[in-house]
């Protein structure tokens, strides 16, 4: 079969190839012939694009797998727990049959809450600095630098939270107040891994004020910081609420911080400094572990999935629309 | 109208210079998070150990060598007077005593005779500064114990299996795990990425469908790696495990035990993890290309792929090259979507085949920062100063393949 | 060879004499979007000879000129109406091959874009894909002296064709589209961005040229379309004013338009 097709193929070739010059010479003088202008089929350049096209499609196949492995596996979820509960319940405790998402929910809240806490001030004021104050030089040099920051592996920030960051805590804040998992250490470094997409966000977003609103500004006698924090932040405004948006749905998604540092089990719970488990943490934990392909505790990992999978899409496509429309304000 | 101006110049101007002070010391935060996460890790992966010894190796001096000196005779005699028959002869048939060299042969009395444990670590930073207070402590607390400064990254940990036992454990099938996987992520996602962004820039006629893919695109790249994982689970793993068990080919000795757990599961998911990224780095590379060079290539009668293949994808290689880099970066970092697929949590076997049961090197790591035991962190800490080498190799030999390729672009 | 009759409506007797033009239009109607830039053109293109087309910046010459040989398609908002008669074969045809018309209509760009290749390879890559048989260092060395380049550039074919100046790519440029010997060579404002004696050496290379192939050249400089040409086209706002021999059309324009423009009260 498979020999089959390559002979037709070769066949269709060899055409194509006799109908290109015909027989014409190649100088002028010599060119007394006739010759199609006919289009040539080209298998091999449509074989090509068809490929091209499928790689393309690859990325909507992506997609739709998620959806609908997302979507299949959470049905199964739904039919023995229904959504109401799911949504409202108060306790996760798949053993005893208790699917409430809240406990799991509120930790992601609570560490992806202090994660901006930290990353939003920080990250704008290095991108203040770094778009109206630093040297092209020291921009140059810090701007890798912050990258670097940016590429180290989650793992790895989960275990700088773990053996650096929580005996910090609970050195300062005391023992006895500080578990040794809570999710302040895990939101607080997930800041800082955050804080280089915020600022280099911010600083797209800054930069991209017009320079005449600086002079503008200059002219009526302000300040540099007046007009940085006056004139220009709240010109790029929704650039930096677009850079909020998207670090928050980093923050929600990511893993590995709070697998290591946030605790092991679900607990509602509003303290940052007791231990919680967060939705990512508790896929990871629980699939890890051995887990049985037909039971309640994988479905309901899909269900988590699926809750996250929703959210981070809508913070995701709400913030590209927001830098989209700064764009076409300024362009 | 009497309006005056209070124009307050000299506070406003403090102001300023505060505010440009607290900018300043955001940045310099930043980069100090940087630092401090670097050196921690630098700070745990060395230091002094107190090692306990359980056949003290002070009293297996012979002739008045100390252990670390012995030839092979010497070493020979003291396995013969130390060893427990039975284990001597479980070695011997291993491979007999005669044959082996005296490198092997201390290792075995370090292993079988000394069986060192630790009882106390100290981070690189107490070591430098208070030496003469954990020598002091240490002579006070293990009078018995040896006092060495140890590098938890050695030749050891990188060529030994995972282990129970701290000194012993090492990341070798961590490490043919991470490479095998980044393998075959590399064989799916660069082709295929690069092939897409190829249809998008160059083929794609502006219409709804190509416009779907493109925001598609930007879409997956900020799913959560971990729904990947789910992904990957579902469709890798079990759908698929009939392939990715190697059972269809035959593989059913390595496969038995993998079920669709294998590193060809773990390869396909980080390909589709960094296929977003893959696509969007090679678009930018290809939008790059001066549309002057597409024109100059039609002008003279080449097909539509001719010019592509033989201008565009040249002109823009190293950007894609470098691309391709940051995503595979990426990839070897990935945790969270191996455990979701079932990385083994402790493999002592090294892959033998991309249908084996993986690990890999953060897999590792994450196994080794959970567990509470001070060895452990040092070991986390060895593991990442690995990785992070591994990655600024990548990287550094992307950099300068691209390099040389610019050179050569001019030609 | 002989000539055979035949019905293919895309069969083209190259070299033959059986059309009354080199190339034709009639009725060309291209749009960007919903803006027309050139309307209704109909003009035929004289056998060797060197056509000049003129006229206000903006009018439409760049776009009646890549149309000629399909290269506005590259361009996603551009629309072709009307046709294009290449030896009795409407290049718009949907039967026929862009591919091919571009062979066979050569086209030298306003700012030189060589390939990032070497001299040599510049020259021989049009030649190797469109299937050239021939010995590749004669080709070269044939193209580069028709375009004068050879003396210059003999001992460094190896180099990367950026390591020339403006003048020399230029002509490797008109060298790389004259080694495929086509029948059609279309220039888009070639020395625009020469200095006077690379534009010199360039309108020399015309004249040598013309004797082969047919030109059409647009040009913004009205001594150098004095010149060059043979027969001059003045377009304005994407129509045709007046088109006739290039010294009747300046000593003689019948359009009040064309005189405003040429003696420059316009433009
Ligand atoms: N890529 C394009 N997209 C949209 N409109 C275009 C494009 N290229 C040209 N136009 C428009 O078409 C008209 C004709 O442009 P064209 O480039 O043909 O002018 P031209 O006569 O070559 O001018 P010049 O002498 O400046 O080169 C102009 O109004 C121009 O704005
Ligand atoms: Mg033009």
């Amino acid at each position: 079969m498979a020999s089959f097709i390559v002979y037709c193929y070769a066949r269709f070739c060899k055409k194509a190839g006799t109908m290109k010059h015909g027989t014409i010479g190649f100088y002028p003088e010599e060119r007394l012939g006739r010759l199609s202008f006919r289009r040539a089929p080209r298998p091999t350049e449509r074989l090509i694009q068809a490929f091209l096209f499928f790689c393309a499609a690859v990325s909507i196949l992506t997609t739709a797998g998620i959806i609908v492995v997302l979507g299949t596996e959470s049905a199964g979820f739904f039919k023995e727990v229904s959504i109401l509960e799911f949504f409202t319940g108060k306790e996760w405790q798949p053993s005893i049959g208790k699917f409430g998402i809240a406990p799991l929910f509120v930790a992601t809240l609570t560490t992806s809450l202090t994660a901006m806490a930290v990353a939003l001030p920080l990250g704008l004021a290095v991108a203040i600095y770094l778009a109206e104050y630093a040297r092209p030089r020291v921009r140059e040099t810090l701007k890798p630098v912050l990258e670097v920051l940016a590429g180290v592996p989650t793992v790895a920030y989960g275990y700088f939270a773990l053996t650096v960051v929580t005996p910090f805590l609970r050195g300062l804040l005391g023992q006895e107040n500080v578990e040794v998992y809570n999710t302040l250490s895990a939101g607080l470094v997930m800041g800082v891994l955050i804080l280089p997409l915020i600022s280099s966000m911010c600083e797209d977003a800054l930069s991209s004020v017009p320079g005449s609103l600086r002079e503008a500004a200059y002219a009526m006698g302000a300040t540099k910081l007046e007009t940085s924090v006056k004139i220009i932040v709240p010109a790029a405004f929704s650039g930096i609420a677009a850079a909020f948006i998207l670090g928050l749905s980093r923050a929600v998604g990511e893993t590995m911080i709070v697998a290591l540092a946030a605790g092991a089990g679900p607990r509602l719970t509003l303290n940052p400094l007791r231990s919680a488990e967060t939705m990512t943490g508790h896929i990871v934990r629980i699939s890890g572990g051995d887990l049985s392909y037909d039971s309640m505790d994988y479905r309901s990992l899909f269900a988590i999935a699926l809750v996250l999978f929703v959210s981070t899409l809508f913070l995701n496509i709400l913030s590209r629309n927001i830098v989209k429309k700064y764009r076409e304000v300024y362009e | 109208m009497t309006g005056t101006f209070n124009q307050n110049l000299s506070v406003r101007h403090v102001r300023g210079s505060r505010w440009q002070a607290a900018f300043a010391l955001a940045t310099i935060l930043a980069v100090a998070f940087l630092a401090t996460l670097v050196l921690t890790i630098v700070d745990d992966a060395f230091g002094w150990v107190i090692m306990m010894d359980e056949t003290d190796r002070r009293e297996l001096t012979r002739d008045g060598v100390t252990l670390d000196a012995q030839n092979t005779a010497q070493l020979l005699a003291t396995i013969d007077e130390h060893l427990s028959p039975r284990r001597y002869r479980a070695l011997e048939r291993e491979l007999p005593f005669a044959d082996r060299g005296r490198d092997d042969l201390y290792a075995l009395v370090l292993a079988e005779i000394v069986n060192p444990e630790i009882a106390e670590t100290y981070n690189l930073f107490e070591s430098l500064v208070s030496a003469q207070a954990i020598k002091a402590q240490a002579a006070e607390e293990y009078p018995e114990g040896l006092l060495v400064f140890r590098s938890w990254v050695n030749a050891r940990f990188l060529l030994a299996p995972q282990s129970a036992v701290p000194l012993a454990a090492g990341i070798k099938t961590a490490i043919l795990g991470t490479l095998m996987t980044i393998l075959i992520t590399l064989a799916f996602a660069f082709p295929i990425g690069i092939g897409a962004a190829i249809w998008l820039e160059e083929y794609a006629r502006d219409s709804w469908l190509t416009r779907a893919i493109q925001v598609n695109i930007y879409n997956l790249a900020g799913v959560p790696s971990i729904i990947y994982g789910m992904l990957g689970l579902a469709v890798f793993v079990r759908g698929l495990e009939p392939i990715t068990s190697g059972a269809i080919f035959g593989a059913s000795a390595a496969g038995d035990t993998a079920n669709g757990r294998t590193i060809l599961s773990a390869g396909l998911t980080l390909a589709v993890l960094i296929l977003p990224v893959i696509i969007i780095n090679a678009q930018e590379a290809l939008k790059a290309v001066p549309g002057s060079l597409r024109q100059s290539s039609l002008a003279v009668g080449a097909t539509k792929w001719q010019t592509i293949r033989y201008h565009v994808l040249p002109a823009s290689f190293d950007r894609i090259l470098t691309g391709t880099v940051l995503a595979i970066s990426r990839a070897i970092g990935e945790t969270a979507p191996l455990v979701v697929i079932g990385a083994s949590t402790f493999l002592t076997q090294d892959p033998t085949s991309i249908f084996s049961k993986f690990t890999t090197l953060p897999i590792q790591i994450y196994q080794w920062t959970s567990r509470p035991q001070a060895e452990f962190r040092h070991l986390a800490a060895a593991a990442i100063v690995v990785l992070l080498a591994l990655m600024l190799s990548l990287n550094s030999f992307a950099i300068v393949a691209r390099n040389k390729m610019r050179k050569q672009k001019r030609f | 060879m002989q000539h055979t009759p035949t019905t293919d409506r895309f069969e083209v007797a190259l070299g033959s004499e059986e059309s009354a033009y080199a190339l034709e239009t009639r009725n060309l109607n291209i749009y960007y979007g919903d803006s027309r830039a050139v309307n209704e053109l109909s003009m035929g293109f004289d056998r060797r000879k060197v056509t000049a087309i003129i006229g206000p910046s903006g009018c439409g010459k760049s776009t009646a000129l890549r149309s000629f040989n399909r290269m506005n398609e590259l361009i996603a908002s551009a629309r072709t109406e009307g046709e294009v008669l290449f030896h009795g074969v409407n290049v718009y045809d949907p039967g026929v091959d862009p591919v091919q018309v571009r062979r066979w209509i050569g086209m030298v760009f306003q700012k030189p874009n060589p390939f990032s290749k070497s001299i040599h390879e510049n020259i021989a890559w049009g030649a190797r894909i469109n299937g050239y048989t021939g010995d590749f260092d004669e080709l070269v060395e044939d193209s580069l002296k028709r375009v004068a380049l050879w003396d210059e550039v003999k001992d460094k074919l190896k180099e990367s064709a950026y390591a020339l100046s403006g003048g020399q790519q230029q002509r490797l440029c008109i060298a790389r589209a004259v080694a495929l010997k086509p029948e059609i060579l279309l220039m888009d404002e070639p020395t625009s961005a020469l200095d006077p004696i690379s534009t010199a050496k360039i309108e020399d290379l015309l004249d040598e040229l013309k004797k082969q192939y047919t030109i059409i050249i647009v040009t913004h400089n009205m001594q150098q379309a004095g010149r060059v040409s043979d027969r001059t086209a003045f377009m304005l706002l994407g129509d045709l004013v007046e088109y006739a021999d290039t010294k009747e059309l300046f000593f003689n324009p019948r359009d009040e338009r064309t005189e405003n423009y040429i003696s420059g009260r316009f433009g």
